[in-house]
């Protein structure tokens, strides 16, 4: 049953190509995990090495403490109790939605698999479909019976690659939050790919963040977000934007916005140049302010605004405001900082 | 390991290439090898063009067209299929030689004596050309459909969308992807034109395998002849290369999970009657006709030529095409599945090796099997003799062994390639979830893609299965003593200018081979990925 998950050190190769180098990370039993990164940066791979498709060439895979890859070593991917959700879904498209369920159960009663199939098709929610076949179904269906399909023989590590990518977008967050209801509903220990945050964010317990191959940090997606560990994760999770700012105190930078103050001490020597993030939920509009910006592009998003904004001195800063607050592009708006913590970087 | 055995006679063929010549073979490049090369040549574009605007065109029309008749036509024009290109030029030119009912109405109501006029000779390269590419065209008539029937919708919509007209997304997108079917239907057409004897000895052409078959027999060098089998060898082995460079250029899986129902153009008018001539004439020329004659021939002759011996033959042809079949299927699952999961060199090169076996003559893969056959009975009795003072005698020399062995190098090639197209359309993505779900790689091969290959499989099947029954040189040479087949009955009547006698074996070959055309027009119709 569910399992716990350990990829140690992990290189993975095509011919000369490294694509995986030193990847690290324990996925908890019942938890689910999420590999996030831009495409190319080698997710999938660890899901083909974690499912027994890819070889290592050093470090290793073990799942429940049992070593299944290693660079001596691979045990075939029908043994290795794995369920995989394909990015296609690559359901059989001449087996019916039972029958393509109730594929990975092979052994047991032919009783007891047919009320685990009826099961699983209650569980996603699609009971009445047990006959119909996957061209007949819907993008959200098929990705269910895939899904379905994977869980069926309760393997110890289910894999979702990029389960989301064909859906709606509108479909995606409420697919996501169904998706992780089945995963916790089963207990399931889930290991997720996307490059898409706000799924990882819906779904994961943890995120690993990658990039090139590394793995760059892991975290929950509220620090990832609030606490990311260099630029690239700054960047790539959320929206914002890099000033430069001079170390005033422990506390406090100076930038062009004014003073700005965390709440927790700064280790870099007072009088130096750093670069501070700023998030659009740290720039708020206010009329009263002696700060202001102009107004450069925007970004109506129905509960909010985002705005872009160019600052006297040329830096440009993205501000979050609420949604009755409508001005036009060119226009000079009042805004003030609102910092709870700093985020700041060495300068580049 | 099994490839390797497959090319043996290949392998004979091409070490006689590298032999020292002899005089005759000297005589031979002196007198009439630019003949055969420019006459293969030849007849090897002219077969090119009239299978080509024959089978796309038809396969177009009957895929994705709404006209009258279309359902009709979608298996109709397979029945061509069932007709041996020997079978077909005997009754044209029964029909239109001199002395044949056409030119003899003609004189009749004109008055005309010989001499007095115009009339085609049939017995020429051009009429080579058309008996062949009339037969002949099936294969890319029956590849190209299957490849438009199996594209996505999507692709297609998306080329209408992107502003490409019925025509122009025909030509942008439905063609393109169905190329690598048209060029293997094509690949197949031409081979079979290259190994073909029967029509070019009977219309009396200087191409390869009736030089083969001159030099073997009349000047009796087989060496000579087997150097012959070797430059034929490479004109084929150039159209296999070229099949398996446009097949690399793109790998062709299916990109989209939705099949519905395809667009359908509805010709109505003046274009559905052009449809309807197009689809008409490949057919009424390559089976209607000669089927006609061969009955009004087999009617006048039946009662002397249908005995208790006819039927024992027909049932030897029929099990042996059977056995042949379902051995060469076999075989050629196990190679091109062992050449997806291990792609490596050796095995792709001698998978390659096999496929060649197609093009070969018959008598050429007779040749190439008796001289390694007889070499090995020859060892083998003197080892036994030497051990156990056991003479074995001729051990697989003459027996249906070396029969069916001989059948499947020249068949391997049809069913490899019937079944990798088929392999081609299972996505990688499907064998891992099945992996993952706890199969074992032979396990997925029976129950992932032998249920999705179902038609691959069953086309692969029936054309080994009707190429057997038509086979006439391999069978000549090599088959046991006694043994007949239907195939080697009508050519012996033919060849001694008993073409009306012969009609009776002609349309049993006919009849048998119609049986399992009409199943596979059923299957490719219905077979269509997810539904």
């Amino acid at each position: 049953m569910t399992a716990q998950l350990e990829v140690e050190d992990l290189d993975v190769s095509y011919g000369k190509y490294q694509v995986l180098r030193q990847v690290s990370f324990t996925v908890k039993p019942g938890q689910i995990g999420c590999v996030l990164g831009p495409s190319g940066c080698g997710k999938t791979t660890v899901l083909r090495a974690i499912s027994g498709f890819e070889p290592a060439i050093g470090g290793r895979i073990l799942i429940d403490q049992v070593e299944v890859s290693s660079n001596q070593y691979c045990l075939a991917p029908e043994k290795r109790n794995v369920g995989m959700v394909f990015q296609d879904f690559a359901l059989f498209p001449h087996l019916s939605v039972a029958d393509n369920i109730g594929f990975g159960l092979k052994t047991g009663r032919n009783k007891d698999r047919q009320a685990r199939v009826h099961e699983l098709l209650a569980i996603i929610g699609m009971p009445t479909y047990g006959q119909a076949y996957p061209h007949q179904l819907s993008g959200g269906q098929q990705q269910r019976v895939a899904l379905a399909r994977a869980m069926a023989p309760r393997p110890g590590i289910l894999l979702l690659d990029e389960p989301f990518s064909g859906m709606d977008v509108d479909l995606r967050q409420q697919l996501a939050r169904e998706v992780r209801d089945i995963l916790k509903q089963e207990n399931v220990t889930t290991i997720l790919v996307t490059h898409d945050q706000n799924e990882a964010f819906a779904i994961a317990d943890n995120i690993c963040v990658m990039n090139e191959g590394k793995i760059l940090q892991i975290d929950t997606g509220y620090n990832l977000y609030h606490r990311p560990v260099n630029r690239f994760v700054a960047d790539f999770i959320g929206e914002g934007v890099i000033i430069p700012a001079r170390v005033e105190n422990q506390y406090s930078v100076r930038t062009e916005l004014g003073l700005i103050s965390g709440n927790t001490p700064i280790d870099t020597k007072q009088g130096s140049m750093v670069d501070v993030l700023i998030r659009p939920d740290d720039v708020v509009h206010d009329d009263a302010s002696k700060d202001s910006a102009i107004v450069i592009d925007r970004a109506f998003r129905g509960a909010d605004f985002l705005y872009y904004l160019r600052m006297d001195s040329g830096v440009e800063v993205l501000c979050l405001a609420p949604s009755h607050h409508n001005h036009a592009i060119n226009e000079r708006i009042g805004i003030r900082l609102n910092v709870d913590h700093l985020v700041l970087f060495e300068r580049s | 390991m099994t490839a390797l055995i497959f090319s043996i006679p290949v392998l004979t063929i091409v070490s006689f290439l590298l032999r020292p010549s002899s005089e005759v073979w000297q005589h031979l490049v002196d007198t009439v090898l630019v003949d055969y090369i420019f006459n293969s040549a030849l007849l090897l574009v002219g077969v090119a063009l009239g299978t080509l605007s024959m089978g796309v065109i038809c396969a177009w029309l009957t895929s994705l067209c709404q006209f009258p008749g279309k359902s009709f036509f979608s298996w109709a024009l397979l029945l061509p299929l069932a007709m041996p290109a020997y079978i077909i030029a005997y009754t044209y030119t029964g029909m239109f030689d001199f002395a044949g009912p056409i030119q003899t109405q003609i004189r009749d109501w004109t008055g005309w004596r010989y001499g007095d006029y115009y009339f085609p000779e049939i017995r020429s390269l051009g009429g080579a050309m058309a008996m062949l590419s009339l037969v002949l065209y099936p294969y890319v008539y029956l590849l190209a459909r299957a490849a438009f029937i199996e594209q996505s919708v999507c692709v297609i919509e998306v080329s209408r969308t992107l502003g490409c007209n019925a025509w122009s997304s025909f030509y942008r997108v439905a063609l393109p992807l169905a190329r690598p079917a048209i060029v293997a239907g094509l690949s197949l057409a031409l081979m079979e034109t290259l190994a073909d004897y029967g029509t070019v000895s009977y219309f009396g052409i200087g191409v390869f395998t009736t030089g083969i078959f001159r030099t073997w027999f009349g000047l009796g060098d087989s060496a000579a002849a087997a150097k012959l089998a070797g430059i034929l060898l490479l004109f084929v082995f150039t159209l296999v290369v070229i099949e398996r460079g446009s097949r690399r250029q793109a790998r062709y899986h299916h990109t989209s999970n939705r099949y519905g129902q395809l667009p359908q153009y509805r010709l109505s008018g003046l274009r559905a009657g052009i449809a309807l001539v197009a689809c008409l004439l490949p057919l009424i020329f390559g089976f209607v006709l000669p089927a006609i004659q061969l009955g009004l021939w087999a009617s006048d002759t039946y009662v002397d030529m249908v005995d208790e011996s006819f039927f024992k033959i027909t049932l030897n042809t029929v099990s042996l095409a059977l056995l042949a079949a379902f051995l060469a299927v076999l075989v050629a699952l196990i190679l091109a599945y062992t050449k997806r999961v291990l792609a490596s060199p050796a095995v792709i090169v001698s998978v390659r090796i096999v496929a060649t076996g197609y093009a070969i003559p018959g008598t050429v893969i007779a040749i190439g099997v008796i001289i390694p056959f007889g070499w090995f009975d020859n060892w083998f009795d003197l080892l036994m003799l030497d051990y156990f003072n056991i003479s074995t005698g001729l051990l697989l020399s003459g027996t249906l062994f070396t029969l069916i062995f001989a059948y499947l190098v020249r068949f391997l090639a049809v069913s490899i390639q019937s079944v990798e197209s088929g392999l081609d359309k299972i996505k990688p993505s499907m064998d891992e979830a099945a992996r993952s779900l706890g199969y074992r790689p032979m396990e997925v091969l029976f129950k992932v893609y032998l249920p999705l290959m179902k038609g691959s499989v069953l086309t692969a099947i029936l054309i080994v299965f009707v190429d057997v029954m038509k086979e006439l040189p391999a069978t000549l040479i090599l088959r046991p003593f006694n043994f007949n087949t239907l195939a080697v009955r009508a050519f012996e009547l033919a060849s001694d200018e008993r073409l009306a006698d012969s009609s009776s074996a002609a349309l049993m070959i006919v009849v048998v081979g119609l049986l399992p055309v009409i199943l596979l027009s059923k299957s490719i119709s219905s077979s269509r990925v997810g539904s």
